[in-house]
């Protein structure tokens, strides 16, 4: 059975994770197109070699990074996503006279 | 034929012919560069001579001919589909595997044997009536069976009450059937060969020469090519490939993986499948047991095979058909499915011009190689994308105008 190490709970079996997708950069929320959007949201990178990605612990809902090698299955490095991600997002009110 | 065949027999010598040659040099350019020797590479290799008189064509296999995920599926057809843009194209796909044996003059041992996609919960029972009434809304011959029809539909299947999952009933697609997955592949190879298309094996394709946007040659491990138009299919390697001529898609490389039980006596003449116990089993005219089970959790280039996965199947593979306990697995194996978040194929025209793709094939691609073939042919030789194959097209996540495809497939993610 494969194990995952979760920066908070260890390392667990890794059926008790759930893959997040890849870490990529969110088009900005006021500005971003409608291209920019679908690029996002369903274009993948999908590399074979050393991916950076979203995974969560199930059990307790803890969301984080991990580095995994897709052609080798080796999970490289985990840590909390606070290492990359260390603003907020703002998501400012659509105008709704526009809408 | 029978006289042939007479004659034949009584003969003492009986030489085998090479059914195609590969591996002649690389000529300095082609009209069409057919990017992968799978299934849907040599059936659109094959239409492109046979059809449209196109020959001057080269197929580019990184390996030997259909070692990828032709090589690596569960050899199901069918066309019991749940959008009309998909039960339509699948539909011409089952017609023409039908009479593929004859078209190729070659045994494909294709075996319609029906099809049941079972139901163990309200909502399995809710999709398969909706399955059913778009299919024959289309003309497509499928309905909703209970236990008492399933009981003699399918007399060995485990339809006791006092189990786990109990089955509430099953979407029936009688025009459903297995095929041998190699012979589609030779019998193309061979029919595109005689025609005068080369096939080139141990070719790995290493980089595209685009100019303003337009393909214009391939870069390959045995040399430069020039080219008219190049089509990619590597299903496995989409992303990969894609990525050479610049391009992303909308695609996640999954293992999905299945095995082949010992040979046993013939029982099961219908392919049972579960969706949500993600199961199916059909059993091979040798009498082995071919059973797939779910896709991988998360993206991987890898076709090994696991424990747990073939845990899981064998509990639910026990529960429809208990007395199978003592059978042993012979071989295991995984294929890397191209999964598109809708669950449809990507196919047609993409961002560079005179370079086509066909991708995005998931756990549905073995099923699709005829009617693929044939209708990427027909599209590079017209230059238009035709009416059945548009709604895959890579442009439609831009419109967001996905084809959810996802309540007919058996395995789920």
């Amino acid at each position: 059975m494969k194990l995952m190490p979760c920066p908070v709970n260890g390392l667990r079996n890794i059926s008790e994770f759930i893959c997040g997708g890849e870490v990529e950069e969110m088009p900005n929320p006021d500005t971003g197109s409608d291209h920019e959007w679908a690029e996002y949201l369903f274009m993948e990178n999908n590399a074979k070699g050393i991916v950076r990605e979203w995974w969560m612990h199930a059990p307790t809902s803890y969301w984080f990074i991990a580095e995994r090698n897709t052609a080798t299955e080796e999970i490289v490095a985990t840590y909390p996503s606070t290492e990359l991600f260390n603003q907020r997002v703002e998501f400012t009110q659509a105008n709704t006279s526009d809408v | 034929m029978p006289l042939g065949l007479l004659k034949y027999g009584l003969k003492k010598a009986h030489p085998s012919k090479r059914h195609f040659n590969t591996c002649s040099d690389l000529k300095p350019s082609y009209d069409v560069v057919i990017v992968g020797g799978g299934g849907h590479g040599l059936a659109t290799a094959y239409y492109l001579a046979k059809e449209w008189g196109i020959t001057n064509v080269a197929v580019l296999e990184k390996s030997y001919l259909a070692s990828g995920n032709t090589a690596r599926n569960t050899a199901i057809v069918r066309s019991n589909y749940l959008t009309p843009e998909g039960v339509r194209f699948y539909d011409e796909s089952v017609k023409l595997f039908q009479g593929l044996s004859n078209e190729l003059n070659y045994n494909i041992l294709y075996s319609e044997r029906g099809h049941l996609t079972l139901a163990h919960t309200d909502a399995a029972i809710r999709t398969s009536r909706w399955r059913a009434e778009v299919n024959k809304h289309l003309d497509i011959n499928s309905k909703v069976v209970y236990p008492d029809e399933l009981e003699k539909l399918c007399p060995h299947l485990n339809l006791s009450q006092d189990t786990r999952y109990p089955i509430m009933g099953a979407l029936y697609h009688p025009p459903g059937a297995i095929a041998r997955h190699d012979a589609v592949a030779w019998g193309y190879a061979k029919g595109a060969f005689e025609r005068g298309v080369e096939l080139h094996t141990h070719t790995e394709v290493t980089g595209f020469d685009i100019q303003n946007g337009k393909i214009e040659g391939v870069k390959t491990n045995r040399g430069n090519i020039n080219c008219g138009t190049v089509i990619q299919a590597v299903a496995g390697a989409s992303s990969e490939v894609s990525k050479l001529a610049g391009f992303k898609l909308p695609i996640k490389s999954i293992p999905l993986q299945a095995c082949v039980s010992e040979p046993v006596k013939p029982f099961l003449n219908i392919i049972v499948v579960s969706g949500s116990l993600h199961v199916y089993v059909s059993q091979s005219s040798r009498g082995e047991l071919v059973m797939g089970s779910t896709s991988d959790p998360y993206p991987l280039y890898s076709t090994r095979s696991t424990l747990d996965f073939k845990e899981e199947l064998m509990t639910h593979l026990l529960e429809l058909f208990p007395f199978l306990g003592k059978v042993k697995i012979l071989r295991q194996w995984a294929g890397t499915t191209d999964m598109t978040p809708d669950f449809s194929p990507v196919m047609g025209l993409t961002p560079v011009q005179n370079y086509y793709i066909d991708a995005g094939w998931g756990t549905w691609g073995f099923k699709a190689t005829p009617v693929c073939g044939k209708r990427m042919a027909e599209t590079i030789a017209t230059g238009k994308v035709p009416e059945l194959i548009k709604p895959f097209e890579l442009e439609r996540f831009y419109r967001f105008e996905q084809v959810g495809e996802r309540g007919a497939a058996s395995v789920g993610h």
